[in-house]
């Protein structure tokens, strides 16, 4: 495979309707995925990553900006024209034809001989796990084997870049979480240039080298999994993915890499990543729900009283109210061995340095 | 942030380019819709503008006031109006009793009550005569004058001819409306008909407003049953056709104009009014319900009248077959089959001639009619809702006014199309395309559009994306467009009696000539020939479209 299959988007806007219905859909989007890389768009819905993912494919046109598919610009390209494959969130299997017709279409299209073709569809469907299938209707078969034909059909033309519409949406949760590792490793074999779109952010952590979060429109953060989990860019990220309390806090000191806060009653040394802060900046700082040990009354950064306590074998959930009335939750592994609080208890409530990100009070 | 518009001097050419293929076609169809459905119309309006080849509003100051114009004029909307409540009425309590009771012999009532759809026109108002004529079997019986000739026959043969349409209209409102909300009234204490009176008939109330104004377009439109048995009732339609007839050429355009007003507005009242206002949603299946356990009395009542109406329409059908088998009805009753004999001797080349029209018309605007809905639902291109707008409006439009609009709009080069069979078999197309437009359409609201998406991204054009997999997905619709297509070419005579000539002859014409010259029993023999065939046709489409894939779609994801 070429190694020139990249995407780029350069300042893409999509705006739909006019005057009072006017909606600006994608708000001035740039962002590259190398060869073989898998950047998933991440949002809630009507954050414009669907949107997107058309305007790729074809299926919407930019109203400004550019989009190059392995370097060349493809607005004016007709989007049977592009050699995108993407797998669409109900599928779009056609249901008038047998699996392996549907695999062979595109290959059909692109007038593959014969023999060539029955051998590359084949042995796609071995490689997706639908052996044996071939000849049945799409109709016949369950929830995970028509995705795996729609990935197969996406694959099996060896397009230069793959896009996902939501692939797994449809799926229940248990296939869900099977068909992404699978997903992810077969993209990975192929080294396929892979743009994937999921409001669910546990699927799109787990499968993507790299996440753009989008809402508004507009591209909150791109980054890795870990960088957009442990220092988002803003609080709309932070609180989009995983789970997230906010303390609020002033700044006391600082020398550009690390800050002291003040939070309630605590003085915390938290590392600084993102901007520059003064003295006397009020900000926000994100404590993950795991970034918090409870201990005994009077041993941590400040009290707090478990409002609400739940156990579910492997870990234990606490809504623990502070002083000053915040509420955090916090997150307990493996709550055999550090004991099992109970409702009413006072506990003392530690944070952990390393895990704590200071963001600017917003607004 | 600012959108940069890009030049817009381009943006045409641009999109031309990515997707040639849309652009031809949908210049091509508005060619199509606009010459043929459009220019006849305007040829007509333009013509009631000048008398004596000078400009002149004479015409429409004449509409209002000589009663050779306004007489018949009232006389359609007398009848339209009465046949629109009662054929509503008629079909409601049909559609309510085979959906909502439990009524006996659903299939058989429900066909019973289709059947006056694949006849001619004018075939019940031929059975009137067989039975209420002045000869007719229960004027003797009952030695009453039922007075059938004029306004009262007009209104039972229309009744009979058009509920149908509204039954058709009625029941996929009832069966849109979901059962479970009957069931939340009765469990929140509501009475049968607290229920019916409060939700069920609230919910059809939009369906109801279209059945009412369709059955009111068509009696106004009907032209076949006021040539039988309208007598010296005047109406538009038949007035119109004498005024050609008798070479009186504005006054029959000024009666086409009439004609045509009452429609337009029942066709807009549709379109901005009562399409609006449908609160009937769809939301998946409908539960099976336990509501259709009506009390005793209800239930015989209901089956009573059911019952009835269906043995009305039985007898008219049987009393055509009874008298295509006399001799000569009314003066030698004999039974014979020498009427059918005749009929295929003698009228042989019209039967040739219509099924040779009819097979070449009917799969066209099938294919036509898919076409265009593909383009409506699928495409965004500009005047999009123009070509839905003028390809429904073709509906409205009664055949006597295409008729006339035809023979002024083709009547010299480079359009010289009158006395041809294509002039005839383009009137067909494009009368008949809008039914194949509609099951179309929605049909393709119905199917997931990632599945055509998926063919353009897998590398497929427009055309091929067409045939093959929207066009098989869609099949049933196109046949259910064809079918519908096929009944008409047979039975319909409207607008292609202006249309016929020494060439080109058609069954209906002919069965109309016949009953002209008082030869009811050859007309008869003629009508249920038709039927017949009309029958048997439709058995092979249902046969082909049953062996298609058309249960895999039903059955898609």
């Amino acid at each position: 495979m070429p190694s020139s299959n990249t995407i780029q988007l350069k300042g893409v806007n999509k705006v739909f309707g006019e005057g009072e219905n006017r909606v600006v859909a994608v708000d001035d989007l740039t962002l590259e995925i190398a060869q073989g890389e898998m950047v998933t768009l991440l949002g809630p819905s009507g954050c414009g990553k669907t949107t997107t993912l058309r305007m790729v494919a074809g299926f919407e046109t930019p109203s400004s900006g550019d989009i190059y598919i392995g370097g060349s610009a493809v607005n004016q390209v007709a989007p049977n024209k592009r050699d995108t494959a993407m797998v669409f969130q109900s599928y779009g299997l056609f249901p008038h034809m047998t699996v392996f017709e549907n695999v062979a279409y595109g290959l059909k299209i692109r007038k593959v001989p014969r023999k060539e073709m029955r051998n590359r569809v084949l042995e796609v469907l071995e490689l997706t796990g639908l052996k044996g299938l071939d000849r049945r209707a799409p109709q016949q078969l369950s929830g995970g084997q028509q995705q795996r034909v729609a990935l197969s059909r996406a694959i099996v033309v060896q397009p230069k870049v793959l896009l996902f519409d939501e692939p797994l949406s449809n799926l229940d949760a248990k296939l869900r979480v099977e068909m992404r590792g699978e997903l992810r490793k077969l993209q990975q074999r192929l080294s396929i240039t892979s743009l994937y779109v999921t409001h669910d952010q546990e699927e799109a952590m787990s499968i993507s080298d790299r996440l753009c979060v989008m809402h508004q429109g507009k591209a909150q953060h791109i980054g890795n999994p870990t960088e957009v989990y442990a220092r988002p860019a803003n609080r709309f990220v932070a609180d989009f993915i995983g789970q997230a309390n906010f303390l609020e806090g002033t700044v006391e000191r600082t020398n550009g890499q690390r800050v002291q806060l003040r939070v309630l009653n605590a003085l915390l040394d938290a590392p600084l990543h993102r901007g520059s802060l003064a003295i006397g900046d009020r900000v926000e700082v994100l404590v993950r729900p795991e970034g918090v040990d409870l201990t005994d009354r009077g041993r941590g950064d400040m009290d707090g009283v478990i409002q609400f306590a739940q156990y579910t074998g492997a870990r234990a959930t606490y809504e623990v109210k502070l002083e000053g009335g915040n509420r955090l939750t916090v997150e307990s592994a493996n709550p055999q061995e550090r004991g099992l609080r109970s409702q009413g208890e006072v506990v003392g409530v530690l944070l952990h340095r390393k895990s704590l990100h200071v963001l600017p009070k917003e607004g | 942030m600012t959108v940069a518009a890009r030049p817009s001097r381009f943006a045409l050419g641009r999109r031309f380019l990515k997707d040639p293929v849309l652009w031809i076609a949908v210049a091509l169809i508005f060619l199509l819709v606009g010459l043929f459905v459009g220019f006849p119309v305007y040829k007509l309006l333009e013509r009631s503008l000048f008398v004596n080849g000078q400009f002149s509003l004479q015409t429409y100051a004449d509409l209002f006031q000589k009663s050779y114009y306004l007489r018949p004029f009232f006389n359609s909307l007398h009848v339209g109006v009465v046949t629109a409540l009662i054929g509503t009425l008629v079909a409601f309590v049909f559609a309510y009793a085979l959906n909502r009771t439990n009524v006996p012999f659903k299939g058989l009532f429900r066909s019973v009550a289709l059947l006056p759809i694949i006849s001619p026109p004018f075939l019940l108002a031929l059975a009137a005569i067989f039975l209420f004529g002045n000869q007719g079997y229960f004027t003797k019986l009952l030695g009453i004058d039922f007075q059938i000739w004029g306004f009262n026959g007009l209104v039972l043969t229309e009744t009979l001819s058009y509920f149908p349409i509204a039954f058709i209209i009625l029941e996929g409102v009832l069966r849109g409306i979901d059962p479970a909300l009957e069931e939340a009234a009765f469990n929140l204490g509501g009475s049968r008909l607290r229920v019916f009176l409060t939700v069920t008939l609230p919910l059809a109330v939009p369906g109801l407003a279209s059945a009412l104004l369709l059955v009111f377009v068509e009696s106004l439109a009907d032209f076949g049953n006021p040539m039988v048995i309208g007598g010296r009732y005047t109406v538009l339609s038949s007035e119109a056709y004498f005024a050609i007839q008798s070479f009186n050429i504005p006054r029959g355009i000024a009666l086409a104009i009439m004609l045509l007003v009452p429609p337009l507005v029942a066709f807009l009242l549709q379109h901005y009014w009562v399409s609006r206002r449908s609160r009937v949603t769809v939301t998946g299946k409908p539960s099976s319900s336990n509501l259709k356990q009506v009390p005793r009395v209800l239930r015989v009542s209901l089956t009573f009248i059911v019952f009835f109406l269906s043995g009305i329409i039985l007898l008219f059908y049987g009393m055509v077959i009874f008298g295509s088998l006399a001799q000569a009805w009314p003066f030698d009753n004999t039974l014979t089959l020498n009427n059918y004999y005749q009929a295929l001797n003698r009228a042989g080349e019209h039967f040739k001639d219509t099924l040779l029209i009819a097979g070449i018309a009917t799969p066209i605007s099938g294919i036509l009619g898919m076409i265009v809905a593909f383009l409506v639902v699928r495409k965004r291109f500009a005047a999009k809702n123009l070509l839905e707008f003028s390809t429904m409006l073709t509906f409205a439009l009664p055949g006597t006014v295409v008729g006339i609009g035809y023979i002024l709009a083709f009547n010299r080069q480079p359009l010289l199309l009158t006395g041809t069979a294509l002039i005839i078999g383009l009137a067909f197309v494009f009368r008949n395309m809008p039914v194949g437009v509609r099951a179309g359409v929605a049909s393709l609201q119905q199917i997931d559009k990632s599945i055509e998406e998926a063919s353009t991204n897998l590398g497929a054009g427009t055309t091929r994306t067409f045939t093959c997999i929207t066009l098989p997905m869609i099949l049933p619709a196109m046949f259910a467009g064809m079918a519908y297509s096929f009944v008409k070419c047979m039975t319909a005579i409207s607008a292609v009696i202006f249309l016929v000539s020494g060439k080109w002859q058609l069954v209906t014409v002919e069965i109309l000539g016949q009953i002209d010259n008082g030869n009811y029993s050859m007309a008869a023999a003629l009508s249920t020939l038709v039927i017949l065939i009309c029958l048997g046709v439709l058995a092979v489409m249902w046969l082909f479209v049953g062996r298609s894939a058309m249960e895999r779609i039903v059955g898609g994801n």
